[in-house]
């Protein structure tokens, strides 16, 4: 005890104080500035940079839109009604929206096909990229292709159908004979569907008028629907072609391993330009003389190749990631191969490929672009050939391109933030 | 004594080619060359009915035969006279030279990219961000075009360059950028040149060897041995000194407006201009993602434990975080080379004369010999991609954690 104690306290403070607001330079929007943008000077000097890049990009861009003419027929009333101000000629876009979308022999009247088809697609799709969307859906997704064909291409509803239920039958085929064995089953199937496809030329061809819409050809084809096209059906028809090859690529079959890995480095290994060229004028050398394929066919076969190739790299890093135990455990539970690819190893190693295999998916929808070089026009040949090269709109680059970006742009963005979100789906956490 | 596992015995009958493990594969592997086969005979034999439909033959005499067509770019002499193997030859020369140049802006590009995407300044980070979704999500064809329409579109043509009231002018006096291409000065070797390039050449071998000296003495003896500023001494003064003492024989020759076009100096072409930077901004957006990647794959504990050895950052970046990432950036780097390289056959669209567009575009419409131009083309393809795989093997094996 000293003495201090003693003495008496002058103040003792009793109750707390309130509290106080953080000083401006630690919290609220000034500090968030200083401490994301002014720290130091380095990273003052990018953020003005940073600034007043951003005005460059506004100030050009603002008044181009603000100004925007849509609704004239030509560049040169846009520039009678601009008068020199800047502004853009949207009205290019107003006049040939259908030709962008469409190309220019589709009939307008028919139009409302591929419309359909566009947005069945995405009630297709729905439940093959969501798991909680009812798996009833699923059933949609079965029909698409043929209803879309039937769409898009017209005739009759019968060659759809027919191409169906062949597949149908094979399945059922396969179903049966697999208790037996796999490569048993696989072979019956596929007899039974050719067999199936052989018996309906019989059926479709007296019949070509039953509910038939307006056949197009393929030629007729082009705009954002092509690209489309080639894109949905390169990508759903090379994800079994790049599984088999990748399954092949890791066999023991030194024959076939070889076959595999001479195409996938071949493919690879070449521009896809190549491939084009080989489908325009060299394809035709190697089918039956006499034959005439369509062009976007030909284009169809050598895209799928080419991707396939690309996917069965990635589903071989997924398979290559998996543990070797897997593959063992499944041998020991009796599985023969196929069994334990389809039930245990496949669905392990594509959920680990699945970004790699939406990045292929994403590269391979933007090189449909690709086939404008070959004179078919898709979105780019469309802006090139028929739209530029007119005399009305001849010298609208900015606000042609500008649509052509903001065609691509939404849907790869989409399609690569879906596949982040599904990685983060399926992290179970352990590998 | 037999056990369980052992393999039944008894003579080999036919059924065991399908039902015995041990034959099976045989089987599938005769079936599928047979299938092969087949399918190559089907092919080739259609190939052979065809020809024979249209008159024509495999052949390659027609690479030896006058091209008769103009090259606008070229980097070997090259006439209109010159064989189609020529006209290849060159085409060859200037995919190589696109695809070298893409290459390299497209690192550099790339590279301050992908760490300024790192940055903590927000805007820059998000501008960096939008940048790089915005080039990988559009085609790079639809790029191409764009910049090729802007280049034209927006630089001034060489006329605006004449007479008084010039609307544009040359930047430094020696630099001219058109809509048509870009002027360059360009270097002219006079006489004694060479010694003063091998100076050059003497000098940075002279760094390599100071630098290894430096090293050496580091570990031996464990001396500090400055090497910046004397490398940086090696590198100018020899040459600056015998540039000199030769009496400055390597000149400039600038690029001047005579009549209609400049003359002189280096022109690079719109096309050429336009290519390589549509292929360097665009492939720099992948490359900028890569470079996170790696940057990021090294873990912070990598740049604590560097610190809490008493490193500077600087060199905490240069001997712990870039060795580690560059063994994870590297690989897909050259990988994004290969796609460079695959894609500058897109020149087509803009009219730049790389391979495509000579052998596998002009030669092949005079010539109509569309297999043998198209196989050739895909060869030299093949040819530098399987090049460039086999120098990444060589990489990833020489970088490949050493295990133990």
């Amino acid at each position: 005890m000293s003495d201090t104690n003693t003495t008496p306290v002058a103040f003792v403070r009793d109750a707390m104080l309130p509290e106080q607001a953080a000083p401006i330079t630690a919290a609220g929007p000034l500090a968030w500035i200083k401490k994301n943008l002014f720290d130091g000077w380095f990273n003052s000097i990018l953020t003005i940079v940073a600034i007043y890049f951003i005005y460059l990009i506004v100030s050009g861009a603002f008044p181009w839109f603000y100004n925007g003419v849509w609704t004239t027929d030509s560049l040169a009333e846009c520039r009678e009604i601009l008068q020199g101000k800047t502004g853009g000629c949207f009205s290019v876009l107003t006049e040939r929206w259908p030709q962008l979308l469409f190309g220019f022999k589709y009939p307008s009247e028919e139009y409302w096909r591929p419309t359909i088809a566009f947005f069945a697609l995405f009630v297709a799709v729905a439940p093959v990229l969501f798991n909680k969307l009812p798996r009833k859906l699923l059933i949609v997704t079965a029909i698409f292709p043929f209803a879309a064909f039937w769409l898009i291409w017209g005739g009759s509803i019968l060659v759809p159908i027919m191409v169906a239920v062949g597949l149908i039958v094979g399945y059922v085929v396969f179903t049966r004979l697999v208790y037996q064995s796999s490569a048993m089953g696989m072979i019956g199937g596929l007899v039974a569907t050719v067999a199936v496809w052989m018996l309906s030329g019989y059926i479709t061809d007296p019949l070509s008028g039953f509910l038939a819409l307006e056949p197009v050809p393929s030629r007729d084809m082009g705009g954002f629907m092509l690209n489309f096209i080639l894109g949905v059906t390169c990508v759903s028809l090379s994800l079994p072609l790049g599984i088999l090859l990748a399954l092949g690529r890791q066999s023991d079959m030194l024959i076939i391993k070889w076959i595999c890995v001479v195409f996938i480095e071949f493919i690879r290994g070449v521009p896809l330009i190549t491939l084009l060229f080989v489908a325009n004028v060299v394809l035709g050398y190697f089918l039956p003389p006499g034959t005439n394929f369509d062009l976007i066919l030909r284009v169809i076969i050598m895209i799928t190749m080419f991707s396939a190739a690309y996917i069965a790299e990635v589903v071989r890093g997924g398979l290559a990631a998996l543990p070797k135990g897997q593959a063992e455990a499944a041998g020991s539970l009796g599985l023969d191969y196929a069994q334990s690819m389809r039930l245990i190893i496949l669905p392990q190693a594509l959920k680990i490929s699945i970004p790699g295999i939406v990045n292929v998916a994403v590269g391979l929808f933007k090189d449909t672009v690709l086939v404008s070089v070959i004179s078919m026009f898709d979105l780019v040949g469309m802006i090139r050939g028929p739209i530029l090269a007119s005399t009305e709109w001849n010298g609208v680059y900015w606000e042609l391109w500008l649509a052509a970006v903001l065609f691509f742009f939404p849907i790869c963005y989409g399609i690569s933030q879906y596949s982040q979100w599904l990685e983060r789906q399926l992290a179970t956490g352990h590998r | 004594m037999t056990t369980l596992s052992d393999p039944p015995k008894g003579g080999f009958r036919l059924s065991m080619l399908i039902n015995d493990t041990r034959y099976r594969s045989y089987t599938f592997q005769f079936i599928a060359l047979i299938a092969l086969i087949a399918a190559f005979g089907y092919l080739g034999s259609n190939l052979v009915a065809n020809l024979k439909a249209a008159g024509l033959n495999i052949s390659y005499r027609f690479l030896g035969e006058p091209a008769g067509y103009d090259i606008n770019q070229r980097l070997i002499e090259y006439t209109s006279q010159s064989t189609h193997l020529r006209a290849a030859m060159v085409g060859a020369l200037n995919t190589l030279l696109v695809a070298v140049v893409a290459c390299f802006f497209a690192t550099i590009i790339g590279v301050i990219v992908g760490v300024l995407r790192l940055s903590k300044n927000w805007l820059v980070n998000k501008l960096m961000g939008v940048y790089v979704e915005i080039f990988r999500n559009v085609p790079v064809l639809i790029w191409i075009l764009i910049i090729m329409a802007v280049f034209v579109a927006v630089l001034p043509q060489p006329r605006e360059f004449r007479g008084d009231d010039a609307t544009a002018s040359m930047v430094l006096g020696s630099f001219a950028f058109t809509g048509r291409g870009f002027y360059f000065p360009k270097p002219v070797f006079g006489p004694g040149s060479m010694i003063v390039v091998l100076t050059f050449i003497a000098s940075l071998v002279g760094i390599w060897g100071y630098r290894r000296y430096a090293k050496q003495q580091l570990f031996d003896h464990g001396r500090m041995v400055s090497t910046l500023w004397p490398s940086i001494g090696l590198f100018f003064v020899p040459t600056i000194l015998m540039f000199f003492i030769m009496g400055q024989p390597i000149t400039l020759d600038y690029p001047a407006l005579k009549g209609f076009n400049f003359q002189g100096g280096i022109y690079a072409r719109n096309s050429f201009i336009a290519l390589t930077f549509a292929l360097s901004i665009y492939t720099a957006a992948f490359i900028a993602e890569n470079v996170r990647a790696g940057i990021l794959a090294i873990s912070t504990g990598q740049t604590e434990a560097a610190a809490s050895l008493g490193l500077r950052p600087g060199r905490i970046m240069n001997l712990v975080i870039l060795p580690q990432a560059l063994r994870v950036i590297i690989p897909p780097l050259i990988s994004q080379y290969l796609n460079i390289t695959k894609n500058s056959s897109l020149a087509i669209a803009v009219g730049y004369m790389d391979i495509t567009g000579t052998l596998g575009g002009i030669t092949l419409n005079q010539t109509g010999r569309a297999i043998e131009t198209v196989l050739l083309l895909m060869a030299f393809y093949l040819i530098i991609s399987l090049s460039i795989s086999a120098v990444m093997n060589v990489y990833n094996n020489s970088v490949k954690l050493k295990e133990r």
